[in-house]
Order: C-alpha cells, then structure tokens, then sequence
C-alpha cells in the first residue's frame, strides 16, 4: 500500500512517528501552516516557523525517505490581532519559491469573526495575486456548518478564485455535499474523537463522493493519530473496495489535486 | 457538479454482514454513552448545556433514515448566520450553546 498524507502538522510529531509512517507505505507528507497551541507574540516567532516549516521539516522527512512539502499562512487562531496577521503576512511572499511550498493554508475561520473573515479575505486575496493553491480549515464542532458557509462565500464573492484549486477541509457529514457540490475539493480529517473516524470517512466516500476527496490524519499536538489515513485504507479493504479503488483514494486523489503545483512531484515516479 | 459516491457495494452488503463487521463496536459505543450519562446523573451541580444538547440529539437516533449523523451535526450547529464580533474563545464545545 501507498498513501500520501495530505494534511500532517509534524513539526509536532516525534521522529518514530516518521519512520511508524514510512513503514506503513506513507510516500509525501504536506504540512500546513498551524497553530502552536499558543499565541506567538510577534511576527520574528512566525518567521522562525516558516523557516522550520520550509528548510528543517523536509531535512527530517527526508531521513525516512519521505517527500515534505508545506503551506503557509497565518491560522484563523491567531487571527483576531489585525495587525500581527497583516505583519505576518507581509512575510508569506519570500517564502514562497521555497522548492517544498504548495500554497496558502490552512486558512479559514476559527470561531467565525469579523477579524476572522478579514485575514481569510487577505489570504484569499494573496493566493490568487501569487497563483497559489489554496487549503482552508474549516472551524471545530458547532461551528463548522456556519463557518464552512462563510467561507464558501468568500471564496465564491472574491471573484478569480478557481474552486478546483481550493479544498477546504474537515468536512463531516453536513458540510461535504455542499463544498463538492461547488465545484471545490474536500478534505476528511480523521481524527479519534472531534472529526470523523475511519468508518465515518468510508460511509461518507461511499454515500456523498469520492471524486474531488482526500483524506488526512491532520495529526499535530492534540490528540491525533498519525496513521489514520492507513487505518481508513483497512476500513476500505474490510467493507471489499479493492486495492485498485484503495489505492485512487488515497494517493491518486492526493496527487490529483496537489499537481496543480508544479513543484509537487508524484512520488511513485523515480526521478 | 455531479457527485460520484465509491460504488454500490453498500447495496449488495447485507444487515448481517455490516453487523458481523460493527455490531460489537456500535454495541460498546452505546454502553459508554449509557456509562457517562449515569456518570453525570451521579454528579452534583448545575445542569450543563452540553449534555441537555447531547440528551436532545439521542431522538434523532430512532427517526429511521440514512442522514442520522448529518441531522444530529445539524442539531448541534450554531444556526446563526453573521460572523462574531469577536472571540470569547478559541474553543469550540461540541453543542451550540443555545439549544432549546
């Protein structure tokens, strides 16, 4: 089996997690930008970040055979301070010839604010001024539903967004039909309590779509499984979908999606 | 846009099969609900929203249908729909606090 993992914060993870993913058939990781589960104080802090993100990551992917590639922005947590989001975002451009950065993200909203909805709209703004893919977070739990909808919104209102360009992930259950429906990609966050389980995942890809879909273990600090996205390929092989089909979901779609960057290299192809 | 689910495996499986694959881990999955409900009935203090909103949501179950999880999300959500003036938290609770 092989299987890209689309969304893993790992700055987060310890190297055994690396090598736990190497051996069970993981072929590129993709690691947004993210919340350190604090707020930094200055945009020197999210410089640091962006270097860590950009230059150090990929050197300790690398050490298990692993393609690293990163996103960056400045998360909806940290965005309720204007003017340290616009600081921070000041410093997006330099970083994004960086020969592993696909795009801006994960952007989105958080606890659907005004301040919120206004550093999306910048970040929107500055993909589409630098041609660059985007990834959006979707808020947790009780917020998703309103918080996909504004989102959706702001994507569709910018006017030169192309939707084929943008997943906007976490979608659960009354969030995916309608972010497909519109013509964007969406993620499956499988996690082992606040997002969807392996089994959810499955149902979903078998009753809503499987077109236009990754799936991500989004694993990071909290509590996250950094295998998810093989444990729902099991699911899979359980219920009878074959390897082939197994194999379209979660490392073909991937690459679909992310080779609209050219610097994304399909894995399964010896340079 | 056209949507394409997997395929129409879900059609040829049988009950018992789908049971023979989740029944025990469905079965234990209730017994903890059922364990944490009794566990909040123990406990002293104010009801708290989150469970009265849990405790709605457990009707939904027995409605019929295939939709249960998104109705049961849907049930959760915060139906609002402008954005905050600004963040109390960064934390969301799982319930929109004002479930009726």
């Amino acid at each position: 089996m092989r299987y890209i993992e689309p969304h893993g914060h790992m700055v987060s993870r310890t190297t055994d997690d690396y090598e736990s993913m190497a051996l069970a058939g993981c072929a590129a990781i993709c690691e947004p930008a993210f919340w350190a589960g604090f707020d930094r104080k200055s945009a020197d802090g999210f410089y640091d970040y962006f270097c860590q993100l950009t230059r150090h990551e990929p050197k300790r992917a690398a050490k298990y055979g692993i393609p690293h590639y990163s996103w960056l922005c400045i998360n909806p947590k940290e965005a309720e301070d204007l003017g340290l989001a616009r600081e921070v975002m000041a410093l997006i451009p330099q970083f994004l010839q960086a020969p592993n950065v696909l795009g801006i993200g994960e952007i989105g909203l958080n606890k659907n604010t005004r301040n919120e909805l206004k550093i999306l709209e910048a970040h929107i703004d500055l993909a589409v001024q630098h041609h660059q893919l985007i990834l959006v977070h979707t808020p947790h739990l009780e917020d998703k539903r309103k918080g996909t909808r504004l989102i959706v919104d702001a994507l569709k209102s910018h006017g030169k967004v192309k939707p084929e360009r943008v997943i906007i992930d976490h979608v659960e259950e009354h969030t995916f039909r309608e972010v497909v429906e519109q013509g964007f990609w969406a993620g499956i966050t499988l996690y082992p309590e606040s997002k969807a389980s392996p089994q959810r995942a499955v149902d979903m890809l078998e009753t809503i779509s499987s077109q236009n879909v990754w799936l991500n273990s989004a694993c990071d600090w909290g509590h996250s499984d950094p295998l998810a996205v093989p444990k729902a390929a099991l699911e899979m092989r359980r219920r009878g979908h074959s390897v082939e089909v197994v194999d379209r979901l979660i490392y073909q779609n991937p690459l679909q999606f992310l080779s609209q960057c050219a610097k994304f290299k399909d894995p399964g192809v010896i340079a | 846009m056209a949507l394409h689910a997997l395929s129409t495996i879900d059609s040829v499986r049988t009950k018992e099969q789908v049971a023979d694959m989740h029944f025990m881990e469905a079965r234990s999955k209730l017994l903890e609900l059922a364990a944490f409900l009794d566990r909040v009935e123990r406990a002293t203090g104010a009801p708290d929203y989150r469970i009265k909103g849990l405790q709605s949501a457990l009707p939904l179950l027995l409605k019929g249908g295939t939709e249960r999880v998104a109705t049961i999300l849907h049930h959760w959500s915060d139906p609002t729909i402008n954005p905050a003036d600004k963040a109390e938290t960064k934390v969301a609770s799982g319930v929109w606090s004002g479930i009726k």
